[in-house]
């Protein structure tokens, strides 16, 4: 088996190509580490960064956008996009706040990606370290 | 943002003047992740990037004034008009950088036939829609252009319910990154049809249905290939172009990149007015705008203090097989940044800098793929004995 596999980690997109010698598995092409794991996963179980948004009640805006920090499991995002069309928070949320602490059933949070203020308040704009 | 911050880490008083009442920009809504690889070394979503920007501008030297209007700029004496809600006044500057970004091309220069109902609207509209207003737009759309902000919404709409039936691209490759192509139709199996386009429009009111055909390769629908779709809405992904109609009347703009004629020192053909970012060129990667910036905020707060940074300059040339290119003029006193965009797909392909005996070769180069290139300082030199430099491909 002999394919290519273009890696979305980053806008670089390297294109990875994977032989497979019996049991083995042959990566390359990749310009980083990250690559050859993203090869890996997309032939086992391929993974995403799902960044959607939240409704905010009691905020400046309407909605939060948010992320996951780590890829999920691509088979499960729309299920999961469903559960997060039901949820809502309260406004004040800073950057890098957890908003829900598992979506994932595997313990990946999802993390506010922008700071919405309190109506009438000022925007706290601190970013996780 | 970049362009303020650099400045004013060199020391001069800044404003920075924003028509919305947030900075960051088209930042905001651009809610996926990608950004920030090259500038931050870290990966971000736009209003994580937008964020850190606005932390570390939070300097004394630095003032934001929001929702605040330029009426005109007198680009020779540096003097703003400005409407904002504390009134109208004038701004004198030592500098001047412009960093207004493009504009989506809009429906009408399409030439589409056919009604024009509600439900047709450019793609970073049907974004700002559901990423920022928490509306959204569509139950059933079609994407006409495969550029990367079509592909992101492509994605978006799908994730938040809408059926996506396609995605047209008139030309007979896709306009976006691959890794949009994958992550953003492959993965939701929404198909994409190349040298394919929108070729009629109706409803009455609300869009109701498009038709779509296929087109040879000089864009002529192919007769007997149309088909009708039912859709209530059209988004479209055409294209960005820079937003320099406020003042194409007093600076140089290039014709090819649309956009400002700079140096390498991001100054304008008007002393001491610099530009970056989507006004000089619309650029791949948020990353480079931002560095660009910060090139520019850096000579501007230079020249305001009346420290002379320019030096010789001679001007760049397009060889063959390019069409975007920045700069438009190399000045020796700067290293040299290079953005190429290839005029057609290319299997294998060399950029060469004719004068400076410079080559690199690259392999599946695409258009929609800038090809980025470095020269330190030190090697401009040969220049000055041509008084030119060539960039081509080969």
């Amino acid at each position: 088996m002999e394919g290519h596999i273009t890696c979305v980690i980053c806008p670089v997109g390297c294109k990875v190509s994977v032989r497979k010698e019996g049991v083995q598995y042959t990566i390359e092409g990749n310009r980083c580490a990250r690559g050859e794991e993203y090869a890996r996963n997309e032939l086992m179980m391929p993974k995403r960064i799902l960044t959607t948004s939240i409704g905010v009640s009691n905020g400046t805006l309407p909605l939060v956008s948010v992320k996951t920090p780590r890829p999920i499991d691509r088979a499960r995002i729309k299920e999961i996009m469903k559960e997060i069309k039901n949820l809502s928070i309260a406004a004040p949320v800073a950057v890098g706040d957890t908003v829900v602490e598992d979506i994932d059933g595997e313990g990946t949070p999802l993390l506010a990606t922008r700071a919405v203020s309190c109506n009438g308040g000022r925007e706290k704009t601190t970013l996780p370290t | 943002m970049a362009c303020a911050l650099s400045a004013a880490k060199e020391g001069v008083y800044v404003t920075l003047l924003e028509r919305e009442s947030s900075v960051g920009g088209v930042l905001n809504q651009c809610i996926h992740n990608g950004f920030g690889l090259q500038f931050y070394h870290q990966e971000l979503t736009g209003p994580e990037f937008a964020s850190r920007l606005i932390d570390d501008m939070n300097m004394e030297n630095v003032k934001i004034i929001s929702q605040s209007y330029v009426r005109d700029i007198d680009v020779r004496k540096r003097v703003a008009q400005v409407l904002s809600p504390d009134g109208a006044y004038e701004i004198q500057a030592g500098a001047l950088v412009i960093s207004t970004g493009a504009r989506e091309r809009p429906f009408g220069s399409l030439l589409i036939p056919g009604d024009r109902p509600a439900g047709v609207m450019p793609a970073g509209v049907a974004q700002r829609y559901v990423n920022l207003e928490n509306r959204i737009p569509a139950r059933k759309a079609m994407i006409l252009g495969s550029g990367d902000i079509g592909l992101i919404m492509a994605r978006r709409l799908t994730l938040e319910g809408v059926e996506v039936v396609s995605v047209l691209e008139r030309m007979s490759y896709p306009g976006g990154l691959t890794r949009n192509i994958v992550q953003c139709l492959e993965d939701f199996d929404i198909p994409l049809h190349l040298s394919t386009t929108v070729t009629g429009i109706s409803g009455d009111g609300r869009l109701r249905s498009v038709e779509i055909s296929k087109v040879d390769e000089n864009f002529t629908p192919v007769p007997g290939t149309s088909r009708t779709i039912d859709v209530d809405a059209l988004i479209l992904s055409a294209g960005l172009l820079p937003q320099v109609e406020d003042f194409s009347d007093n600076l140089e703009v290039d014709p090819m990149n649309r956009g400002f004629l700079v140096s390498n020192t991001c100054e304008s053909s008007t002393e001491g007015v610099f530009a970056a970012g989507n006004n000089v060129a619309i650029f791949d990667l948020v990353d480079y705008v931002a560095a660009e910036g910060w090139i520019a905020g850096r000579h501007a707060a230079l020249f305001s203090r009346g420290v002379n940074t320019s030096g010789d300059r001679v001007p760049v040339f397009r060889g063959k097989n390019i069409s975007v290119l920045v700069p438009g003029i190399v000045d020796m006193e700067e290293h040299l940044r290079l953005y190429i965009r290839l005029r057609k797909p290319m299997e294998k392909g060399v950029v060469v800098l004719k004068e400076l005996k410079i080559e690199k070769k690259f392999s599946y180069g695409v258009p929609s793929e800038m090809i980025q290139l470095v020269v330190n300082r030190d090697k401009l030199q040969p220049l000055m004995n041509y008084g030119k430099l060539t960039v081509e491909v080969q």
